[in-house]
């Protein structure tokens, strides 16, 4: 038989195995697989190879990989380049959190719920909300999951989402949906466009008051908005919750947690729920995945939470500890009336947040976020003096901004490359009334002199002045 | 039973206290206050605790010893594939050149990264029998509701409007049911025969042309392969329904069968499960699904492609149901699953099923004296004993489980399937040595043992762990979620 | 288990007590012990119109989530909101802890519910 450093049976033992199962061959064993399905040769997959040689391959397939460690991300639109202290790989690279399971033995498994029930409390924290659950795949799954639950708790059908949430969010969100009977409306944001004089309301870029109103009905199950939004503008989360609830809908707010260490809290504004991704709290980006879904709640809604929750209980003598709780509406449990299909969280990128938000602690998160609005105001003001980039909003904004460049934001991008520089978002595809605007994330990791290297790059590409011979 | 600090990290905050550091704001500063109006700031800081880097670690290493994992020992929880997780996949997803990607970056920039996305489509493929993949669901669940969104896209396409009904078995997981019923489909359970298996019968009398597909686990949830999955198949198809595979499972099978070969449409793999990629005490994981050639064009949007020696990502799919995640999947656990392919093989990947149904097949012969098992015969990867006789004498599946955590054990996976009493699924898998399946076994048996003769000593456990039996009752009456509140 | 005279039962576990035009309905004590620990209920709201097999609440254990369904047509007269807080009186006394009070519909469709008599013996068929 074939030897493999993961499988420890040797030929010896499989003698042996099989003399007690009383079968004469390994084949014997699938004969309930009927013949003509048994596979008669390997499977066509390229040969195997050593540890060391998968290593020497994986470093020849990275050169071709361009990222962050040598190269300037001034890339954000949902997922963003943050400083991550050493002590977050550190603690999830510990085996007794990242090979375990869900833990359905909470007696061995108090490490992981203690670990998530403190995640819990930390996203409490920062929304403002009553109660949170373990994690969901991702801040658009989140999303997904709070319609849901809107429309089951209100007994309604429609959705208003603002066109300023994150196009990849409304993507899931419409797939999700398609054959739920949930029904999407979209409204817009103020912006300057080419008919209309320059009113202050038409360039604020925040969502538009006038056409949410308008579709607000007996239908609806609820609201849905961002801030910051995709644009990086700071909602007025306060009136959408207000018209939400005269309507009998809840709202939802999907928010920054980084954000959250300066701006008011969702709860506090009286939104219903607040989901969003957790990735910048101390996960790397990943090509995209995994993210960490955040999902909190008001106390009406606790029981209505889909997914893994944990709760602080007493053991048998009274000591404090940790349990799965309110799980009998969960889908092992309640089959096809459960509230939600899901099983897993993303149970090691929470426990990464709240290693990273232990480690940051309450003034280095204000620290983090405080960074990210002077170093971004910083590079939107240089960009602007420039002469090359045009302003396209006028409302406060965090950690990224809209610019409309003179050379087209994909140009512009491909230029930056030839000096390691990873542009910003193209928001010409997902808005056609924004065509030729650039959206520019600028984290606490850039320093000043990266700014100006990347400002000055700018210039030059917009005048002409092309860096790299084509 | 061992002594615990109870205190929460918040409990541990002392004022003034930081455990971050980050560079200067080497940038002309700005008031924040004259940035943005009054009402739009935080009146009170977030409550996040004030602990030193030092805290911060020992808080966290202290939690760690209160868990258990797959490399602390023994871990046969059925059905979930605690299989060991190789270190050298953990060292190639934390390579800067992968971790620290943008997922919106240029392709240009991203070809190894896309690279990896497309050989696991290929791989994938191969092993399923199935001629496409997409890696973006991320888990099981996931994987199932884009499954069924595409069984309901290809109905739609073909003004097939009447198929509003999923079938699945009553052994099936509970994500089946779930995921077809939010997909917008009506279950219908289907019951098993006294053999274990889908009854034929009784899935002949539920077929008919509202039926718009059959989900399956196979082998099933109770460890047995069905016999019948080509009349299964047949009937399905002949009705107009398609077959969705829950590929839970697949770690029975590998190089031995493949769904697509069985007649399955459209089946998803757990690469958390099957493919060694670590579990992560509740995800990340990733749950790609494979299909058969007339369902390519409604798989999830971006697809990567090779045009030429370039990857690129089409979006141009109209047909496609769409996104179900952002981007393209949980790329580092696919990347984890890439480097397991690559070392395991081909004949790796057969010798690790075939040695999983040993391991199985081995502890059950030598518990059949000792437990009550339904279907005792040769089983897959894993095998469902009952515990009705120690039930009997006072002593359920649940004291069983803690006796384990006693021996230093990750108990079986308990009360599951529905369909057997006091239920003990059990799910050795490869990467377990001999001795570590006879200590395990003698366990077991001790357990049962003593179950007859000194039931109540079993009562009482466990009693070496950190915390000794929870009061969930408590903690669902008045739920307390988090601190502070 | 304990079946008490002088109500009416269903096959999905509820009783009925019958008051003038309104009706008090439960869940028996074989149903309380299947579910074990009762740690939630979840009530209608007051004013509510009902049919019959109508979804009147859910009441929640530990391992299990279970509806009620309505034994009867009506308009929720009140909901025992005693239970909100105290979901485990349903446990101690299943009997004397109504989960809500419906203003009778139709007083023939009590006909089609079973007698003690009969409840008795559906249980221990079950």
């Amino acid at each position: 038989m074939l030897r493999s450093p993961y499988i420890p049976m040797t030929g010896e033992e499989q003698q042996k195995i099989l003399d007690v199962v009383g079968v004469k061959s390994t084949e014997e064993l699938f004969s309930a697989i009927p013949e003509e399905l048994r596979l008669k040769e390997d499977l066509k997959l390229d040969e195997p190879i050593s540890e060391y040689e998968l290593k020497k391959q994986m470093q020849g397939l990275v050169e071709q990989n361009f990222d962050q460690s040598w190269s300037t991300c001034f890339l954000g639109a949902g997922v963003y380049d943050h400083i991550i202290p050493s002590t977050v790989k550190h603690i999830t690279s510990r085996q007794e959190f990242y090979t375990s399971y869900t833990p359905y033995q909470p007696e061995i498994s108090q490490g992981v719920l203690q670990a998530t029930f403190e995640y819990q409390s930390m996203i409490c924290e920062l929304t403002g909300m009553d109660a949170a659950n373990a994690s969901l795949y991702d801040g658009a799954v989140a999303l997904y999951e709070a319609v849901i639950l809107a429309s089951r708790y209100t007994n309604r059908n429609e959705v208003l989402v603002a066109r300023s949430v994150n196009p990849e969010y409304r993507k899931v969100l419409s797939s999700g949906l398609k054959y739920s009977g949930i029904e999407i409306k979209e409204f817009g944001f103020y912006h300057k466009d080419k008919t209309d004089n320059d009113s202050d309301s038409s360039r604020t870029g925040m969502i538009n008051q006038e056409s949410l109103e308008e579709l607000i009905s007996e239908n609806t199950a609820a609201i849905v908005v961002q801030s910051p939004n995709f644009f990086g503008i700071v909602e007025d989360i306060k009136t959408v919750a207000e018209k939400a609830r005269n309507a009998g809908a809840l709202s939802i707010a999907v928010c920054d947690p980084i954000s959250l260490a300066i701006l008011e809290s969702p709860g506090s504004l009286g939104a219903d729920i607040a989901v969003g991704e957790g990735q910048p709290l101390g996960l790397p980006m990943s090509f995209g995945g995994p993210l960490l879904g955040y999902f909190a709640v008001k106390k009406p809604l606790i029981r209505r939470m889909p997914g893994r929750i944990v709760g602080e209980t007493v053991d048998s003598e009274g000591r404090r500890g940790f349990v799965l709780t309110l799980q009998a509406r969960e889908q092992h449990i309640r089959r096809e009336k459960a509230t939600s299909n899901v099983c897993t969280n993303q149970a090691l990128c929470a426990l990464a947040a709240s290693v990273y938000l232990s480690t940051m602690g309450k003034e280095g998160l204000k620290e983090v976020a405080t960074q990210c609005i002077n170093k971004s105001y910083y590079a939107y003001k240089s960009l602007v003096e420039t002469g090359q980039v045009s302003k396209v909003f006028d409302s406060p904004f965090f950690r990224e901004f809209v610019v409309r460049p003179e050379v087209s934001p994909q140009k512009l991008n491909e230029e930056l490359l030839h000096d390691s520089i990873i542009g910003g978002y193209d928001l010409s595809g997902e808005y056609p009334e924004l065509e030729g605007c650039w959206l520019v994330a600028v984290t606490e990791k850039r320093s000043m002199d990266e700014i100006d290297f990347f400002t000055g790059k700018v210039r030059n590409i917009c005048q002409g002045g092309i860096s790299v011979e084509e | 039973m061992k002594n615990r600090d109870e205190r929460l990290i918040f409990e541990k905050s002392v004022s003034g206290r930081i455990g971050y550091s980050l560079p200067k704001n080497d940038v002309p500063g700005i008031e924040i206050d004259s940035v943005f109006p009054k009402e739009m700031l935080r009146k009170a800081a977030p409550e996040l605790p004030e602990v030193s880097e030092v805290d911060v670690i020992r808080h966290y290493t202290k939690l760690s010893q209160q868990n258990y994992g797959v490399d602390s020992g023994f871990y046969p929880l059925g059905s979930c594939t605690m299989k060991y997780n190789p270190k050298i996949n953990e060292d190639i997803a934390s390579m800067d050149g992968f971790a620290q990607m943008h997922p919106l970056q240029n392709p240009i920039c991203s070809q190894g990264s896309l690279e990896i996305l497309y050989k696991m489509d290929q791989y994938l493929s191969e092993i399923l029998g199935m001629e496409k993949v997409t890696l973006q669901p991320a888990a099981g669940a996931q994987g199932e509701m884009t499954g069924l969104m595409i069984i309901k896209a290809y109905h739609m396409s073909r003004n097939d409007e009447k198929r509003v009904k999923i079938i699945v078995p009553d052994s099936s997981h509970g994500t089946n049911p779930a995921s077809a019923a939010l997909a917008g489909f009506e279950v219908v359970h289907v019951p098993s025969s006294e053999s274990g298996c889908v009854d034929i019968n009784a899935l002949k009398e539920v077929l008919d042309h509202t039926v718009a597909g059959l989900m399956l686990t196979n082998p099933n949830t109770l460890g047995l392969f069905e016999e019948d999955i080509l009349k299964i198949s047949q009937m399905v198809h002949d009705c107009g329904g398609l077959l969705y595979y829950d590929g839970a499972n697949m770690n029975a099978i590998m190089g031995i069968a493949r769904p697509g070969d069985m007649g399955f449409d459209i089946a998803h793999l757990n690469l958390h499960k099957t493919f060694s990629t670590p579990h992560g005490g509740g995800g990340p994981g990733s749950g790609p699904v494979g299909v058969v050639k007339k369902l390519i064009p409604f798989i999830p949007a971006p697809v990567v492609e090779k045009e030429d020696d370039y990857y690129v990502l089409d979006y141009d799919r109209p047909l496609s149901i769409g996104k179900v995640k952002s981007f393209y999947g949980n790329f580092s656990v696919v990347l984890k699953a890439y480097c397991y392919i690559r070392i395991m093989g081909a004949k790796g990947l057969k010798e690790a099923s075939t040695a999983a149904v040993l391991n199985a097949n081995y502890i059950r012969k030598m518990l059949e004296d000792y437990y009550d098992i339904p279907q005792n015969r040769i089983c897959m990867h894993e095998f469902v004993l009952s515990a009705k006789k120690q039930a009997e004498k006072g002593v359920t599946a649940l004291d069983i489980a803690k006796n384990l955590l006693d021996r230093g054990y990750h108990p079986p996976t308990i009360y599951f399937p529905l369909i057997v009493n006091e239920a003990m699924m059990i799910e050795p898998t490869e990467t377990e040595n001999l001795e570590t399946l006879d200590a395990f076994i003698d366990a077991m048996i001790d357990i049962a043992i003593r179950a007859g003769e000194d039931p109540q000593g079993l009562k009482n456990a466990p009693k070496t762990t950190y915390v000794s039996r929870l009061d969930e009752v408590k903690a669902a009456r008045s739920p307390k979620l988090a601190w502070g509140r | 288990m304990e079946v008490k005279q002088g109500l009416y039962y269903s096959k999905e576990h509820e009783w009925v007590r019958v008051e003038g035009d309104q009706a008090y309905i439960g869940i028996t004590d074989y149903a309380q012990d299947s579910l074990g620990s009762i740690v939630y209920v979840e009530l209608p709201q007051e004013g509510k119109a009902i049919s019959r097999d109508d979804v009147l609440g859910v009441v929640e254990s530990v391992k299990a989530a279970s509806d009620i369904f309505s034994p009867i047509s009506g308009k929720v007269v009140e909901a025992n909101e005693a239970l909100l807080d105290s979901p485990e009186l349903l446990n101690g006394n299943p009997y004397d802890n109504y989960i809500v009070v419906l203003s009778i519909d139709n007083q023939d469709e009590l006909k089609e519910l079973l007698s003690p008599e009969q409840y008795d013996e559906y249980t221990k068929g079950e």
